[in-house]
């Protein structure tokens, strides 16, 4: 009853003022407004940049590395274990590349429940030739249609189709900056010779682009076999293990067991895109910076016209304590202008940044870097919408708490004696 | 006894310390109709606001029918004033953005001790006391000054409050106006019984009340 009464005087001075409820609201419609719509940009861009890279790093990489033994033989040695020994010119310990039991660690790797999956690689480098030119580049043999359902594989291949280079044993994805160099297109024959010698002629079914210029102009894609069978070795020769994980979190935790049980080294996403991590947090920061601007703004504005308000109203003020209103009251009525006003700004704002983000998500935007990219990457998140509202509260009864607290204290007597 | 006020001391303390209020003790019986008179300065709007409950910055002890008033919580005095005491002030002050009929209403509806229908009727009952019905449904902004100042009574009235206070209720006023505003106090003075407490310069005025209290210097002369 009694906050009924109260809500009744506050909405009826808000409609006698209509031009500026309106200005405030609009203030606080444009902070939110513009923070949905900017949070809703930045983070499609954020997502945009990290899964460009993101996408296609494995959660885990196992790999085999060479390099020197960590323990020197003479440590084994029981008639200098007192001794200080000092091993000059350490060379790396001969060991091959391959992955040693690659099949059994696979197969347990996609038994493990946290694992989406483990694909095997192999990595080699080679020669691609073109009559006399001979351009050094790299060949991954993969599993083409994991590939694509694991790391968005597809999302990269702007000539041809993954199941292409899957039903051809002598197919070959070529990086697009290799195959502009060499002037090859799909259908195109491309000679590729190993480091130890040997031509293989390959048919160019597709043509892959990373978005990583570098990357692009060295390399290029086939089936695990089929560069097994370039090389010349048996089908349990793997390189590289790439894992998915289900969880990122467990990443780091599960890199380091596979490392330690299995004598390889394994890399964890955190550890290989550190720097990825620092961007998107930057970006958000700059995000959120702007949207607490504008949303001090649209306070500072509703704080203005309350405070004129409340000096409008000094009389009403004074009569209403008169009559039996306490301060908390006159508090109450004042504090829920200014959630009205937040309320009904907010709202708004929330619209008209999802109208935006609609705008911005249909625009076209085309760019070599990312083949599957036509319009600018909005991220829509209703998250973004339960902070902006909330921010639209907060930030108002701010506003509105000081200029109704002086109305809370004014002193009927004086302002009634003043006249 | 209505009100009582016993030991009354007041200090203005800013911009140097000044005694406005020496030792004030008065007291006013049910149904009785009392002036206050005095030179402006000499303390009588202040007293009037210390009974009111409104000034709650002075030394001694007031009494609203018989309980103790002093010291109480800001909020309690909020009641206290919503339900046992009706203002009327020279200047009209009803809420412009309401209507006559939601003014009256608005301290009844505070007190919330009746039902919406109820504090309709009474309000219109009030209005109709004071003659002023037909313009219920004007806006509060829209009418004479004369008119303004009893649609302020009957705000006053609509909580059946013990006492009314007037802060020179007719210093506005047109002498018609004025002895209108008079005849409606006496008649609730007389009619139903409700004590009045009215501060007024107007000597005219206060001969035809029961008793007057006169002021000089912060003192009760007689």
């Amino acid at each position: 009853m009694n906050s009924a009464l109260l809500l009744g005087i506050a909405k009826k001075h808000l409609m006698t003022k209509v031009k500026q409820t309106l200005i405030a609201a609009l203030g606080v419609t444009f902070g939110i407004g513009s923070y949905i719509t900017l949070v809703s940009f930045m983070t499609g861009l954020n997502e945009m940049l990290d899964n460009l890279i993101l996408n296609q790093t494995p959660h885990i990489h196992i790999y085999n590395e060479i390099e020197p033994s960590k323990k020197q033989p003479i440590a084994s040695y029981s008639d200098f274990e007192a001794a200080l020994n000092v091993v000059h010119s350490v060379k790396p310990k001969f060991s091959q590349t391959k992955i040693h039991n690659a099949l059994p660690l696979l197969e347990k790797l996609n038994e493990d429940k946290r694992v989406r999956g483990a694909l095997p690689q192999l990595n080699t480098q080679l020669f691609y030739i073109s009559g006399p030119i001979e351009l050094s580049g790299n060949l991954k043999g993969i599993d083409i249609m994991n590939e694509v359902s694991l790391f968005n594989f597809g999302d990269y291949i702007i000539g041809g189709s993954a199941k292409d280079l899957e039903n051809n044993s002598s197919g070959i994805f070529l990086g697009s900056g290799v195959a502009e160099k060499m002037s090859l297109k799909i259908g195109d024959r491309v000679q590729v010779s190993t480091v130890k010698g040997g031509i293989f002629p390959l048919k160019v079914v597709g043509i892959y682009q990373s978005g990583v210029a570098d990357l692009d102009d060295i390399q290029s894609y086939a089936n695990i076999t089929t560069v097994q069978r370039i090389l010349g070795v048996p089908n349990n020769y793997i390189t590289d293990i790439n894992v998915k994980l289900h969880n990122i979190e467990e990443a780091p935790g599960m890199a380091k067991s596979v490392a330690s049980q299995n004598k390889l080294k394994a890399v964890d996403i955190a550890t290989a895109n550190a720097q990825f991590e620092t961007g998107t947090a930057i970006r958000n920061l700059i995000t959120y910076a702007v949207s607490v601007t504008l949303l001090i703004v649209a306070g500072f504005g509703i704080y203005n016209i309350l405070n004129m308000l409340i000096y409008e109203k000094m009389n009403d003020i004074a009569i209403l304590k008169a009559t039996g209103f306490s301060g908390k009251d006159v508090q109450f009525i004042f504090l829920s202008q200014a959630m009205i006003i937040g309320i009904a700004g907010g709202l708004l704002g929330l619209l008209i940044g999802f109208l935006l983000s609609t705008i911005i998500d249909g625009i076209p935007f085309e760019t070599d870097a990312l083949p599957t990219i036509t319009t600018y990457p909005v991220h829509f998140d209703i998250w973004y919408y339960i902070i902006g509202f909330s921010f639209a509260l907060v930030s108002t009864f701010f506003a509105g708490y000081l200029p109704s607290l002086k109305a809370r204290k004014i002193d009927p007597v004086e302002i009634i004696r003043g006249q | 006894m209505v009100l009582q006020a016993n030991n009354i001391n007041k200090h203005f303390r800013k911009p140097v310390d000044f005694h406005v209020l020496k030792d004030i003790n008065l007291s006013i019986n049910n149904g009785e109709f009392v002036s206050i008179m005095g030179k402006s300065g000499c303390g009588k709007s202040t007293l009037l606001y210390i009974l009111s409950t409104m000034d709650t910055d002075y030394e001694g002890e007031l009494m609203i029918q018989g309980e103790k008033i002093s010291g109480r919580t800001r909020d309690e005095l909020s009641y206290i004033r919503n339900k046992h005491i009706g203002f009327v002030f020279q200047f009209h002050y009803l809420l412009s953005e309401f209507t006559v009929l939601e003014n009256v209403m608005l301290p009844a509806k505070k007190l919330g001790e009746k039902s919406l229908k109820e504090i309709e009727a009474d309000a219109m009952e009030k209005l109709r006391i004071l003659d002023i019905e037909s313009i219920a449904h004007n806006k509060a902004s829209r009418i004479s000054g004369g008119q303004k100042q009893r649609v302020a009574i009957a705000r006053a009235l609509i909580n059946n409050p013990a006492i009314i206070m007037g802060d020179e209720p007719t210093g506005n006023l047109d002498s018609h106006n004025a002895q209108n505003v008079f005849s409606i106090f006496k008649k609730l003075s007389v009619e139903q019984g409700l004590s009045l407490l009215i501060v007024t310069h107007d000597l005219d005025f206060a001969k035809k009340t029961d008793r007057i209290i006169e002021m000089l210097d912060g003192r009760i002369i007689s």
